[in-house]
């Protein structure tokens, strides 16, 4: 299991084709990357993420420990950046490998629910007009945790 | 104890960091503590409900006691993933 916080960009291949080598005993490897996208109006110059490193790491391991033990996962993998990111980019990934693709879907489903509402991240659009805009939460978000 | 801001709570109240010198028990009654302070603060803490709070590093609630807690966090809703 790994988990990572970073304001570099990451290579998704590289990651993910490392991941399958690691686990290739696994039998099912799930994968999900987060992309930047433009705003709901458009015009989005760029993504600003803000998070609360003291908290951060220790949030991704719990989540991620929590769903190694649920769905018996060989392994699980979380990267989230942070810092200016553009229109396009890649925000985070999360990479799941178990027995079965069940488990490795569900413990990826589960790892993003939980990233989004429990993982310490602010996202800020930066608008072509100069407008800045803190994304908000969404109660969906929110009751989608209920599920587990 | 060292009290953080963070995103929008950050901005309004103009800093991501502070050591306040407080005799507040719970979290509520820091929060009514700073809202005296200063119009800033206020307007952070106006609706309570868009704000979370983390206590070292853990999140919690408003009624939370603040005994032997050294770090209080205050942001919105969290937008990972």
């Amino acid at each position: 299991m790994r988990v990572a916080v970073q304001e570099e960009a990451f290579e998704l291949g590289a990651v993910a084709e490392d991941f399958a080598q690691a686990n290739n005993s696994a039998g099912a490897i799930v994968t999900f990357t987060g992309i930047v996208r433009d705003a709901p109006q458009g015009g989005l110059v760029a993504m600003e993420i803000e998070h609360y490193p003291g908290m951060t790491l220790k949030a991704l391991n719990e989540i991620a420990q929590t769903a190694m033990e649920r769905w018996s996962l060989a392994d699980a993998l979380v990267i989230h950046r942070y810092g200016r990111l553009a229109p396009g980019e890649q925000i985070m990934m999360v990479a799941t490998a178990a027995r079965h693709r069940k488990d490795a879907f569900e413990a990826a489903e589960y790892l993003m629910d939980y990233l989004k509402s429990r993982a310490p991240f602010w996202k800020k659009e930066i608008l072509n007009d100069g407008a800045t805009d803190w994304v908000a939460a969404r109660g969906a978000d929110e009751d989608a945790l209920n599920r587990w | 104890m060292e009290v953080l801001y963070f995103a929008w709570v950050r901005e309004r109240i103009g800093l991501p960091r502070e050591r306040v010198e407080t005799s507040a028990t719970t979290v509520a009654d820091l929060v009514r503590e700073l809202c005296a302070r200063e119009d800033r603060y206020a307007a952070a803490f106006a609706d309570l409900s868009a704000v979370r709070v983390a206590l070292d590093q853990e999140l919690s609630d408003f009624d939370a006691p603040l005994q032997g807690v050294r770090e209080v966090a205050f942001f919105p809703p969290m937008t990972g993933g």
